[in-house]
């Protein structure tokens, strides 16, 4: 991490921030493709235990736009010169998914009985999941963007990133998506004896 | 059986006329408020950004209606008579005409009383068409949730607000060109193919996933 970085107009050291903030939102997407998953699996199999994990990673992927976030209103503040704008539809579309997750929240948190809930909180996760892809997918690349790699913007792939800074970034993806894991899988266990624990 | 479907939702809307009653005081009621705080004449973005809110909530107390008003025994009847597939499709469709003609009728209604120049006409209807079918469709599979929940209308403006996002955003954008009044050539064919395949894909996913919601 202490390598000499690429000297880039604006950008400066704070490229650096390219091994915290781009891994972290891979670990968010990560994590909601795993609830997706996992409530397509409720759906199939009607077993409760894939809603609860499903419910989970939801949250370990929320947990984790946290950081992002911050890491991109830090590095938003210094390259761009604001925390937050509203100009960017990346920003928008994680506004936007942020919303669809607490309205999962709720949604679960207002039915009672479970295998009702599991069923319920499975479609609506499905739904909002692929409404999300393509709000922080593929909207980005319709319309103009800071973002690198959209709307005009080279992407750091091309040609900013050198090899020194692979050698980082790559394990650093590797790190912070294993690291969400290892999260959802505690979360898992706790949730477990929770309910042993309620029995 | 699509069609009788659709035929029964048509008898049972006219039957009961609190729903078409209520919104359509709805949007007059809306569109007079802007009217008299306006004095008649506001700029483009407001006309614009106004013209959506309505159309949206417009959707959503429409769209919300459609499985909330059917109670215990109507559903039951439902669930015993007819498939979830043609059941769903039915419902989408006779919403997405009920919206579609519903803003039209906001938008003449809208620019009767708040005068504001739409430099492409043309355009800003064929927007219009797509996002409230669009809207309608996936308002549909909400409310569907949102009934199965149980917990009534609250819970319907809460999910559907934020998956009606993508759909609203590519509209603004494009309503937004019509009223600038960009010919047609000049508008990213881009736009409008994600618009359709909005409507395809959410007319799909309810299509598919609504069959889960129906055996609860």
């Amino acid at each position: 991490m202490q390598n000499t970085v690429p000297r880039l107009d604006i950008l400066n050291e704070t490229i650096r921030n390219v091994y915290y903030h781009v891994p972290i939102w891979f670990a968010m997407i990560f994590m909601l493709t795993v609830s997706f998953i996992n409530s397509l699996r409720t759906l199939s199999s009607a077993d409760l235990q894939h809603d609860t994990h499903a419910c989970n990673a939801a949250l370990t992927g929320i947990f984790f736009s946290i950081p992002g976030m911050l890491t991109g209103a830090f590095w938003a503040k210094f390259t761009w010169g604001t925390w937050w704008t509203f100009q960017d539809p990346k920003l928008n579309g994680v506004a936007v998914s942020l919303l669809i997750y607490m309205a999962y929240f709720i949604l679960r948190s207002s039915v009672e009985d479970e295998i009702k809930k599991a069923r319920i909180s499975a479609v609506y996760n499905i739904f909002a999941y692929v409404m999300m892809m393509i709000f922080i997918m593929i909207m980005p690349r319709l319309t103009d963007s800071l973002h690198p790699g959209n709307g005009g913007n080279p992407a750091f792939g091309k040609y900013d990133l050198d090899n020194q800074m692979r050698t980082v970034f790559y394990p650093a993806v590797i790190g912070w998506v294993l690291f969400s894991w290892w999260i959802y899988r505690l979360i898992n266990r706790i949730s477990v004896l929770q309910k042993q624990l309620d029995e | 059986m699509i069609t009788a479907l659709i035929r029964k939702e048509i008898r049972l809307e006219f039957r009961q006329k609190s729903t078409l009653g209520g919104v359509l005081i709805y949007i007059t009621g809306t569109i007079f408020t802007s009217a008299l705080c306006f004095a008649g004449k506001v700029d483009k973005p407001t006309w614009n950004a106004l013209f959506w809110v309505i159309t949206l909530f417009t959707s959503v107390t429409i769209s919300g209606k459609s499985f909330l008003k059917e109670t215990g025994g109507q559903s039951l009847f439902n669930y015993l008579h007819y498939p979830p597939s043609k059941f769903i499709i039915a419902k989408m469709l006779y919403n997405m005409v009920f919206m579609v003609t519903l803003s039209f009728i906001t938008f003449i209604f809208y620019s009767f009383f708040i005068s504001a120049e739409v430099g492409n006409p043309g355009l800003f209807l064929a927007v219009l068409v797509f996002a409230s079918s669009g809207l309608a469709a996936v308002l549909s599979l909400m409310s569907a949730i949102a009934a199965k929940a149980g917990s009534g209308f609250a819970l319907m403006s809460i999910l559907s607000f934020p998956v009606a996002m993508p759909l609203i955003l590519v509209s603004i954008k494009l309503s937004k060109l019509a009223m600038d009044g960009i010919e047609w050539a000049g508008v990213n064919p881009q736009y409008f193919i994600i618009l359709i395949a909005l409507n395809l894909l959410t007319a799909t996913l309810a299509y598919l996933l609504f069959p889960y919601l129906w055996r609860g």
